[in-house]
């Protein structure tokens, strides 16, 4: 059983919610960077998303936009990325990590390569936002050949006609966008949320994250009611944003506010349940 | 890459958008659906003699269509070669060629029910056009426009918000041509139930770079027979220049299967290719993804996009329209470039010898077309696609002269 496929079965077991936890790989340094990442899972996030930096990331709010521009400014590379998830491996051989961004990098790397690359790095998915069903097909055959889940998103504007496209394919987990908008902007609405969950689980086997909304504890906690993950990206790397002067210069103890952060926001998506 | 020369270059793109590598349909799947019912109401539209009948009559009397096929005699005798036409394009309504789309584009978006406008603009020009089509209708209309380019096109700015625009400036990234389309995408994304997002470029995800391309090929069509009246014969060589490559590919599309018609692209070759600071993506750069298609981009090499440099903001685009790119590898287009400097001398000569002030865009195809003239006999005909006017950019071209307005 792949990491994802477990760690989703625990949490079943446990009948909770799991927290999906996003940061940008080496926002903002990589050394930065791999200490909020190593304190994730005792912090309580159950999977980890980590932001493979673009420069035109066009499905980002502003929050992910500077994350991301302050990893590259700091020479960041889908090389170093790889890295941070080898030495995060290193200590933790259980919680899943995806990566996710934009394709032209990942093109540029070289498909094959990236896909083997990720898989012995300890990588576990990918989920490339530029990348819909209809194009996915010349990266498919080396996720594949590597055990890596492709994970596919599904938003308020995938209807019914369309949702079966979207799932062939689809391994790991699915993502439900809850907002027409792009990450941290607009407000999620919980039941719609709900609602619009109803067809997905009835179409899928597979576990459903809900994120791109999620900012308060008292939004986790609603999202957990119905869905199998919970998931904060722009929050987090906002909460880096408030350490990064407006010259760039990093004051510390980034890493200790966004750790304390997801800790408050998992225990709201571990807790909705009870 | 080796490829088999086809039977004609005007059958792209397949269904799934592609032509040959470039192409496709690389976008967040919130907009996927937006773009498959975007393909269905083109398709719809192109097969409804009303559509065109509508389009072409706006072209008529608001554009100002056909526009002039104008023999440059001082040019020809100046350049001392073939003879040197231009196509008018810079005589349409708002002064360039973007408009002819832009009606197209909001013709659909009224037949489709949406009832909000965006666009991206470098220039200003696809800006002002899309304003333009917006205030005829009224459709409140939102303009994104990265803030560098804010500063180099003052005047189209103000003349966007004459004409009831909202300019939105953008500061991401680069702050140019490249992230007000970023931007220009996640307003789509955040408002998909009522906005059409009318590209300005033969770019983006399918359909909009055969779209664009059809509605800018009344260009070639119309220069095409105004040459043939004219002449009795094809041009021996059609010459445009390239950002996105919307006025080329409407130049070149009509003469694709006349395998006599050489045509060039001329690219944005800022200070030089050699300085790296240019807007010259298939003379620099690479096959990539972004702005959901595949095509050539300056980028580094991490998959990173570079900012591109042109002294025309209308030309500083990192990528490139995919059919270009897949012309490039099918070497049916020969894509050459000129430098700003040359761009800047071609611009003055222009004006003085024909009394036209061209865009700093074009007068990268007129500084090109000086070089090729020089290689080819006075028998021949070289056809230049006019593709806008200069009154926009006699402020930049001062700063640059160093003349004080």
């Amino acid at each position: 059983m792949s990491r994802i496929a477990q760690r989703f079965a625990d949490l079943k077991k446990q009948n909770r919610a799991g927290f999906v936890a996003f940061i940008t790989a080496g926002d903002p340094n990589l050394e930065t960077s791999f200490e909020i990442l190593k304190g994730l899972p005792a912090a309580g996030a159950d999977v980890i998303e980590l932001g493979m930096p673009f420069t035109d990331p066009m499905a980002d709010g502003p929050a992910i936009q500077l994350g991301s521009l302050r990893a590259l400014k700091a020479g960041h590379t889908m090389a170093k990325t790889l890295d941070l998830v080898r030495r995060f491996r290193a200590n933790d051989r259980t919680t899943p990590i995806v990566l996710m961004g934009y394709y032209n990098p990942i093109y540029s790397y070289g498909g094959e390569k990236f896909c083997k690359d990720a898989h012995e790095a300890g990588v576990d998915g990918l989920i490339v936002v530029d990348l819909p069903p209809e194009e996915d097909h010349e990266l498919r055959p080396y996720t594949k050949a590597a055990g890596l889940d492709i994970i596919r998103l599904s938003t308020p504007t995938t209807d019914a006609k369309r949702l079966p496209a979207v799932l062939d394919g689809a391994s790991g987990f699915l993502y439900y966008v809850s907002i027409t908008g792009v990450t941290g902007t607009k407000d999620i609405d919980p039941i719609s949320v709900a609602k619009a969950l109803k067809p997905l689980k009835a179409a899928t086997h597979l576990p459903i994250a809900v994120g791109f909304g999620i900012k308060s504890e008292s939004d986790a906690k609603a999202v957990a009611q119905t869905a199998d993950a919970a998931v904060v990206g722009s929050a987090l790397v906002a909460e880096i944003s408030r350490f990064v002067g407006p010259d760039g210069k990093l004051s510390p103890g980034a890493p200790e506010a966004v750790l304390s952060l997801v800790r408050r926001l998992a225990a709201s998506a571990h807790g909705a349940r009870i | 890459m080796s490829q088999m020369k086809p039977n004609s270059y005007k059958t792209g793109p397949d269904a799934q958008g592609h032509f040959g590598l470039y192409g496709g349909r690389y976008v967040a799947e919130t907009l996927m659906p937006l773009i498959l019912d975007l393909e269905r109401a083109y398709n719809a539209a192109k097969a409804d003699p009303s559509f065109q009948a509508e389009l072409d009559d706006f072209l008529e009397h608001y554009v100002g269509r056909p526009s002039p096929l104008y023999f440059a005699e001082r040019l020809t005798e100046n350049f001392g070669g073939p003879k040197i036409y231009f196509k008018r394009d810079e005589l349409n309504h708002t002064g360039a060629h973007k408009i002819n789309n832009c009606m197209g584009q909001i013709l659909l978006a009224r037949r489709m029910g949406k009832t909000r406008i965006i666009a991206e603009t470098g220039a200003g020009q696809h800006g002002v056009a899309t304003a333009t089509v917006a205030a005829r209708f009224g459709l409140p209309c939102v303009i994104y426009m990265g803030e560098d380019d804010i500063k180099r096109q003052s005047p189209n700015v103000f003349r966007m918000r004459l004409l009831g625009a909202e300019v939105r400036p953008v500061s991401s990234g680069s702050r140019t041509l490249k992230d007000a389309m970023n931007e220009a995408l996640r307003d789509w994304v955040s408002n998909v139930e009522n906005t059409f997002y009318i590209i300005g470029t033969v770019a983006g995800p399918h359909p909009y770079p055969a779209l664009v391309r059809d509605f800018q090929s009344v260009i070639g069509k119309e220069a095409r027979a105004q040459m043939l009246a004219r002449e009795g014969r094809l041009p021996d060589a059609a010459v445009a220049c390239i950002g996105g490559g919307s006025n080329a590919m409407g130049l070149f599309y009509p003469f694709l299967d006349d395998p006599d018609v050489a045509l060039y692209g001329v690219e944005a070759a800022g200070h030089g290719i050699e300085t790296g600071q240019h807007a010259a993506s298939l003379a620099g750069g690479r096959p990539g993804v972004l702005h959901g298609n595949r095509t050539y981009l300056l980028q580094d090499d991490d998959g990173q996009i570079i900012e591109a440099h042109s002294i025309s903001a209308g030309l500083d685009y990192p990528g490139i329209g995919p059919e270009h790119a897949w012309l490039h590898d099918m070497k049916r287009v020969n894509y050459v470039h000129a430098t700003d400097m040359e761009a800047l001398d071609a611009f003055q000569l222009c004006a003085k010898q024909e009394g036209i002030i061209p865009a700093l865009e074009p007068a990268h195809a007129v500084a090109f077309t000086q070089k090729l003239a020089k290689q080819m006999p006075k028998d021949k005909i070289i056809l230049m696609n006019m593709c806008g006017r200069g009154d926009k950019d006699i402020f930049a071209v001062a700063e640059r002269l160093g003349v004080k307005l």
